[in-house]
């Protein structure tokens, strides 16, 4: 379980984020929805460590994010941001392998080897396993980092649009992979989704941010409702049952 | 490209096989060519100069490779954070206030060792002002090294222009990288320190590697970002130090052996680039001084030589990332 009290991110006098307090449960996907500048990728900074809190407290299970020690955390919990830039040229295989990193500090075991070889295949990536970043277009490159994050096999993954520059085929191949995860191996999924209806379709549960602040949080299908879509982004969104699945129309 | 997947498998060997005997063949070339005198002149005489250049190889080479991983550029050097500048202020000052007659008579372990104190005090300084407070900036520490080197810059230029032609002309040889008048007892200090640095350097030599990744995914792969950026910069500021106080400060080699080493090992990690890139320095370096020694007979300085080969570079390096 994912507990953040009172969370506060402050840039001088804005307040991105403001004392927002959540509990995300074990197992599961939870997508936090919101319009842009809601706070959502700062929250996530904030649950992962990378941004200090203003004020406030995060813990994972047991562990204190502002004091536990690093390598501890990243045994437990990885995050994958939206821009990854890296000036190093690397092929697919090294990127995915800096995932053992936090479990063999950069001597590769047997076991490492095999779940790099895994993470690359389920992401789709062994024709490209030997190419370099740079020569790859954005959406495989997104494959490639979200192939690291899943070899550094946390109970805890934590990702910022995973599904950026990613064609239909492949954001939906994503989600069901990242389903997949979750079901058969229990683990813990918080993603920013754009996109409601993915949303909608894959996540046991719902948090709606706007303005710094959580508006709004539970199952699809009480986030999928027209005034509630209105409260959080302002536009109004019909919505539809299509094979018992709730639909926003956002595109009209 | 499957038949060149398969012999980058064995490349580093190779490589690192192929630098070393490159390496040794030059240095052997160094202790015998041209040898006039009787051996136990001949050896002893060079081997101090030999081992200076190894040393300052080594000391530039890591320096470079690690400042440009921590700051993420590969044309960066640790020369931008004032420390070459810094070593001529303290240079002119001393030839400005006491004389160039008083500053040769002070012994020269103790002026290199006020030296490298003061160059690793100024650093320390910066980094714990700019890089453990709130802001956490590398590239402030890195701006204000820059601005702070124009500073002293001007300081050493103003006092070189109402300084005696005479005093000028002795400082001015100072203040070229120069192997030929290494004292024995500094170089045995400096080796200590770089051997100290290096051991220290080792255990983190993997970690490096995920530096290259940038801060948050570093973070997220659980490094002690703050920790290990800190413990960088400090390696490189010994090692700089050390350098510029041995021989003088060398602007452009650092750059030309590092993106050689880049684009020679064809490899990101560290435990191949570092060696790569001190051998190549010391095959230079070495090779540099067997040519100005034998082929210009001591008519000019070896600087020159290495920074009008490094200059070319450095337009070839950029020109070369522009057309990309």
């Amino acid at each position: 379980m994912i507990v953040a009290r009172n969370l506060t991110k402050a840039y001088g006098e804005a307040r991105v984020v403001r004392d927002v307090s959540l509990d995300i449960p074990r197992g599961g996907i939870t997508s936090i929805i919101g319009p842009n500048g809601a706070g959502k990728s700062t929250l996530l900074g904030l649950l992962s460590r990378l941004l200090p809190a203003t004020s406030g407290s995060v813990r994972v299970d047991e562990l204190d994010v502002a004091s536990a020690p690093s390598d501890v955390l990243a045994r437990r919990l990885s995050i994958l941001r939206q821009d990854n830039h890296v000036t190093a040229r690397l092929t697919v295989r090294d990127l995915v392998a800096f995932g053992r990193f936090p479990h063999s500090r950069g001597r590769l075991t047997e076991e490492d080897r095999r779940r790099i070889g895994e993470a690359i295949q389920y992401l789709g990536l062994d024709e490209l396993a030997d190419r370099f970043l740079d020569e790859m277009s954005g959406g495989q490159r997104q494959r490639a980092f979200v192939a690291m994050v899943l070899c550094q096999d946390t109970d805890y993954v934590l990702m910022d649009e995973p599904l950026n520059n990613l064609d239909m085929r492949h954001a939906a191949g994503m989600m069901k992979l990242i389903r997949r995860i979750v079901d058969d191996l229990g683990k813990t999924f918080v993603l920013v989704l754009h996109d409601i209806n993915f949303a909608s379709i894959y996540s046991d549960h719902i948090v709606a941010m706007r303005d710094g602040a959580v508006v709004k949080q539970g199952p699809p299908s009480e986030i999928l409702q027209s005034q509630v879509l209105r409260e959080i982004f302002e536009i109004d969104i019909p919505v539809h049952e299509i094979d018992g699945r709730r639909i926003g129309l956002f595109y009209v | 490209m499957p038949a060149l997947r398969d012999t980058i498998r064995q490349w580093p060997v190779t490589l690192l096989l192929a630098l070393t005997v490159l390496g040794a063949l030059a240095s052997l070339a160094f202790m015998t060519v041209g040898a006039k005198g009787p051996w136990s002149f001949v050896l002893p005489f060079r081997g101090t100069k030999l081992a200076a250049m190894v040393l300052v190889a080594y000391a530039i080479a890591v320096s470079t490779i690690l400042f440009q991983t921590v700051t993420a550029n590969r044309i960066l050097t640790p020369s931008i954070m004032g420390l070459d500048t810094l070593y001529v202020l303290i240079q002119t000052s001393l030839v400005f206030v006491i004389g160039s007659s008083g500053s040769v008579a002070l012994p020269p372990s103790v002026l290199f060792l006020a030296q490298v104190a003061a160059m690793i005090g100024f650093s320390g300084i910066l980094y714990v002002c700019l890089f453990s407070g709130r802001a956490q900036s590398l590239h402030l520490v890195v701006l204000v090294g820059l601005v702070l080197g124009v500073l002293f810059r001007s300081l050493s230029s103003l006092m070189q222009r109402i300084m005696a032609p005479n005093e000028f002309v002795v400082l001015q040889d100072r203040l070229f990288a120069n192997f030929n008048t290494v004292d024995t007892n500094v170089l045995a200090v400096a080796a200590l320190a770089v051997l100290a640095v290096s051991i220290f350097g080792w255990r983190m030599i993997r970690t490096f590697d995920v530096l290259l990744l940038g801060r948050d995914t570093a973070i997220a792969l659980g490094v002690d970002y703050k920790a290990i950026v800190s413990q960088i910069l400090i390696i490189v500021a010994v090692l700089v130090s050390v350098s510029t106080a041995l021989v003088g400060p060398t602007t452009f080699f650092g750059l030309l052996v590092a993106s050689l080493a880049y684009r020679i090992s064809g490899s990101e990690r560290h435990a191949l680039l570092l060696p790569v890139a001190a051998l190549i320095a010391t095959l230079l370096l070495v090779g540099g001084q067997l040519v100005l020694e034998r082929i210009f007979a001591f008519d000019t300085a070896l600087s020159i030589i290495i920074e009008f080969a490094g200059g070319i570079a450095f337009i070839l390096l950029i020109l070369r990332s522009a057309s990309r």
